[in-house]
């Protein structure tokens, strides 16, 4: 069937052959490719613009100079998007650019993903999608640790500080300190230097030498020391100090943050008391590692698996099928291992859819793309295990630091509850609200279920992934005024 | 005497209480946590408004009493016991008649309920085209996880052993038939002169697992949470066609909202009824209806965010009425499950029951109900040589 033949017959009929939740590397790659042989497409992002958070761009139109700089690989990316730009000018594929995904539902049919387009302040519209298939690429969020004086403002995540420059252009504070840990902090302390902030250190609380033990993967992909190269010469070229075993135990301020205090960690993850030391800033940002974005997944009863960082994560098959017939994951949803294998799977993903309907081109070679992902995923999981989240974190904790930020629970209250018998973050919201608010548990869900069971979940006990029915918020009006079956 | 108690929700928790209050050796046992099963998925509902005279109304008024006085012993605040009375609403002139009939009978029983021909009067931001309404000052609300672990570690204060994480696979029976305690899954022989299922929706499994299955079925339900607003629904808000739809035994869908604050200041928006197993997937089309009618009752809502949806299985019985009682079949065994979307109203009268037949104390003195509509009997097909 050519592509023309395979258009006609999709308009034929409403159903897309795969729906796309997420327009980052690894749903852009999948949609770009599914298209490219001959699929129908709905790719879905909340966003204004592709790209998600690793190519993040202004929306299109709006006015400032260039956030080029802060981005890699934008050759791979410009030619994702005017292939996606072709294909939705065909009709092939239909962008839904500032659509929410707020739960999905499967039957025999297929999946119906329930979307609310919020391109218009204040009218939000809910819109039902159907399609044969549903890749969930709905990338991760930064996670956090809470500590005295973290709801400040000017403390961020790394992310956020990540985010605000490539989204706006926007430089967070002037004088800024960046810590946490894994390999994500140097581009953030470099894309801030470029843009002229004053980077007072890049605090990485576990030991470098951590690596050692993972040469092999790490030889295996030269790129990425090439890369690490770049950034250390980038951070002497700015002065920027390195200090490992090292992270911020508390901000202060009184109207937003003036300063911080940072400490040493011991091999174990445990602070050296004796080794606080004040630093004047007016931005920090943190990051522990990432959180991937399991909604839609949990919803429609994805199997998953522990990852090394303690995260649960999505289990796939060889073509990145899920144990849930017509639905697949990639990129961050299966484990924490950035763009670039990200890309890769999104595209096995979209190359096994396109074997199983018959209308790939079996001369397509994957072997180097199934080498490719097999060595980043070996460096991915170095990664994991090379940068855990401290075991003595709890210490930086005093009685009234807030651990839950949305519902205003301190610590002293979840202590409380954990001393009373529960034994898991789960029971722990029961008995005090934490994760009840705004934000449904996205930020203090890790660090609760740390409390809870008192020491840092791992690969064989991952945090688990907490179900939310409604993936992100709608108005009930807009819900009320869905029409049953309307279909779109 | 030496009980051992299956399941630490609402109701186990009631009847550990009251078992040891009245002086017996009590362990209370888990798969899970307290509260973790249909308990932490409803409102907290303690309510007489939904419940036509009869059995139900019956047990619901005297448990209605005994939250009261848990709240005095406890601490309202340790339950978040809130008297907030009840409104239910006519949205139309034709459900007004059917609404003051109920009324009526209702009043005649002993529930205190008045007509209210501006409702919104008492809910300022109601619909003004509701037809008119009837006020019951008794509906309250507890936080039924929050009161369930504060009813267990009260029973505890009063030597209650509590065993979290423990799941019963087998009855322990002694020679003459007579259960003698339980097995659990890891194996362990838990000794008991008697054993009460407390498993809630599970209550069919484990009554089987104890060689005593009584017929609790699942029925889903979905409960709305909206972002935290300042108090702007003071009351516990039902549209009229909730009362019908509670006692409806017809299969398939049901929705008929009720609409609350909580202290948290989120609003509740409950709850559908569906007769669709364990089946845990999200119905799209049911939360939109319960949306649609909450919508309809306060105009206000449409502009509110929706945060969370949560959804769990009600354990009804047949008859929809609670299983609570000695098992004909099994010496030594007994039930107090099956109490569908009221278990949380209608927990601390089944202690009081259960507690009464545990130790051959008249039911009628110490829950000030009559015990027989609810005797497992009335399921069981028992077979002839032994009826």
């Amino acid at each position: 069937m050519t592509a023309e033949d395979r258009r006609a017959h999709t308009r034929a009929h409403t159903r897309a052959d795969l729906l796309v939740a997420g327009g980052g590397p690894a749903g852009l790659t999948a949609a770009a490719t599914a298209a490219s042989g001959g699929l129908s497409v709905v790719l879905v992002d909340s966003g204004h613009a592709l790209g998600g958070q690793y190519w993040r761009h202004p929306p299109a139109g709006a006015q400032m100079s260039g956030t080029d700089g802060f981005h890699h690989d934008l050759t791979a990316y410009r030619s994702l998007v005017d292939t996606i730009s072709g294909h939705a000018e065909t009709g092939l594929v239909d962008l839904r650019l500032g659509h929410h995904a707020w739960t999905v539902r499967r039957d025999e049919d297929g999946i119906e993903l329930h979307v609310v387009d919020r391109r218009r302040p204040g009218a939000d519209r809910a819109v039902v999608l159907r399609g044969r298939r549903l890749l969930v690429a709905s990338g991760a969020y930064d996670r956090q640790l809470p500590f005295p004086g973290w709801d400040l403002p000017g403390v961020y995540t790394a992310g956020a500080l990540q985010a605000l420059l490539k989204g706006g252009g926007v430089a967070a504070g002037r004088r800024v300190l960046v810590a946490g840990t894994g390999p994500f902090l140097l581009p953030v302390a470099v894309g801030l230097a470029d843009a002229g902030v004053r980077v007072v250190g890049v605090h990485e609380a576990n030991d470098p030498r951590r690596w050692l033990r993972h040469a092999r993967a790490v030889a295996a992909l030269p790129g990425k020391a090439v890369e690490g190269v770049e950034y250390a010469a980038a951070l002497l070229r700015h002065r920027i100090p390195v200090r490992v075993r090292s992270t911020v135990v508390a901000a202060h301020g009184r109207e937003r943050v003036e300063a911080v205090t940072v400490a040493r960690l011991d091999r174990d993850g445990r602070l050296i008391e004796g080794t606080q030391q004040r630093i004047a800033v007016d931005a920090v940002g943190v990051g522990w590692g990432f959180t991937p974005q399991l909604e839609l997944a949990v919803s429609l009863g994805c199997e998953l698996i522990g990852s090394e960082d303690g995260n649960a994560v999505v289990d796939v098959d060889a073509w990145q099928r899920t144990s849930v017939p017509g639905v697949l994951a990639a990129g961050e949803t299966t484990g924490i291992g950035g763009a670039l294998l990200a890309g890769l799977e999104g595209r096995l993903a979209a190359e096994g859819l396109l074997r199983e309907v018959g209308c790939g081109a079996p001369s397509v070679r994957l072997r180097p793309v199934r080498r490719a992902v097999a060595r980043q995923r070996a460096f991915s999981r170095a990664m994991r295990e090379a940068h855990p989240v401290p075991a003595g974190w709890p210490a930086w904790l005093d009685d009234e630091t807030t651990i839950c930020r949305c519902e205003e629970v301190r610590h002293r209250v979840v202590r409380e509850a954990v001393a009373s018998g529960a034994s898991d973050g789960r029971q722990v919201k029961q008995l005090t609200r934490t994760g009840m608010g705004w934000c449904q548990g996205r930020i203090c869900g890790f660090a609760v279920e740390c409390l809870a069971r008192g020491e840092v979940p791992g690969v064989a006990a991952p945090a688990p992934a907490s179900e939310r029915l409604v993936a992100a918020p709608l108005t009930l009006g807009a819900l009320a005024r869905l029409p049953s079956h309307e279909v779109e | 005497m030496r009980v051992v108690v299956v399941g630490a929700g609402i109701i186990g928790a009631c009847v550990a209480r009251a078992a040891v209050v009245a002086g017996c050796e009590v362990v209370v046992l888990d798969r899970d946590q307290v509260g973790s099963g249909t308990t932490s998925r409803g409102e907290g509902n303690v309510l007489v408004s939904d419940k036509p005279p009869g059995p139900e109304l019956d047990l619901a008024l005297a448990s209605r009493r005994r939250w009261q006085d848990l709240g005095d012993e406890l601490g309202r605040d340790a339950l978040e016991l809130e008297s907030k009375g009840g409104l239910v609403v006519a949205t139309s002139q034709a459900a007004l008649e059917p609404l003051s009939r109920l009324a009526a009978a209702q009043r005649e029983v002993g529930v205190e309920v008045e007509a209210v021909t501006d409702p919104t009067h008492v809910e300022p931001f109601l619909t003004p085209e509701a037809a008119g309404a009837q006020w019951y000052p008794q509906d309250a609300q507890v936080q039924p996880v929050l009161a369930a672990a504060a009813v267990l570690a009260d029973a505890r204060r009063r030597g209650v052993q509590y065993r979290p994480g423990t799941e019963v696979a087998a009855a322990r029976t002694g020679q003459d038939g007579r259960l003698r305690g339980v097995v659990t899954t890891s194996g362990e022989v838990i000794a008991a002169d008697a054993v009460v299922n407390c498993a809630g929706t599970w209550g069919g499994v484990v009554g089987r697992r104890l060689g005593g299955e009584v017929p609790v079925l699942p029925r889903k339900g979905f409960v709305l949470v909206t972002e935290p607003l300042p108090p702007s629904v003071r009351h516990k808000v039902y549209s009229a066609d909730y009362v019908a739809n509670v006692a409806a035994s017809t299969e398939g869908l049901e929705t008929s909202c009720v609409v609350e604050g909580t202290r948290g200041g989120t609003i509740l928006i409950g709850a559908s009824r569906e007769r669709v197993g364990f089946d845990r997937s999200m119905s799209p089309l049911t939360v939109q209806r319960l949306a649609a009618q909450a919508v309809a009752l306060f105009p206000f809502l449409a502009g509110v965010q929706l945060l969370r949806v949560y959804r769990g299985f009600r354990p009804y019985c047949p008859d929809h009425l609670p299983v609570i009682g000695p098992d004909p079949r099994v010496a030594g065994l007994f039930h107090a499950c099956g109490h569908e979307g009221a278990g949380i109203g209608l927990a601390p009268a089944t202690g009081d029951l259960v507690a009464a037949h545990l130790t051959g104390l008249d039911p009628m003195l110490v829950a000030g109900v009559d015990p027989a509509p609810f005797l497992p009997e009335r399921l069981l097909r028992i077979p002839e040589e032994t009826s």
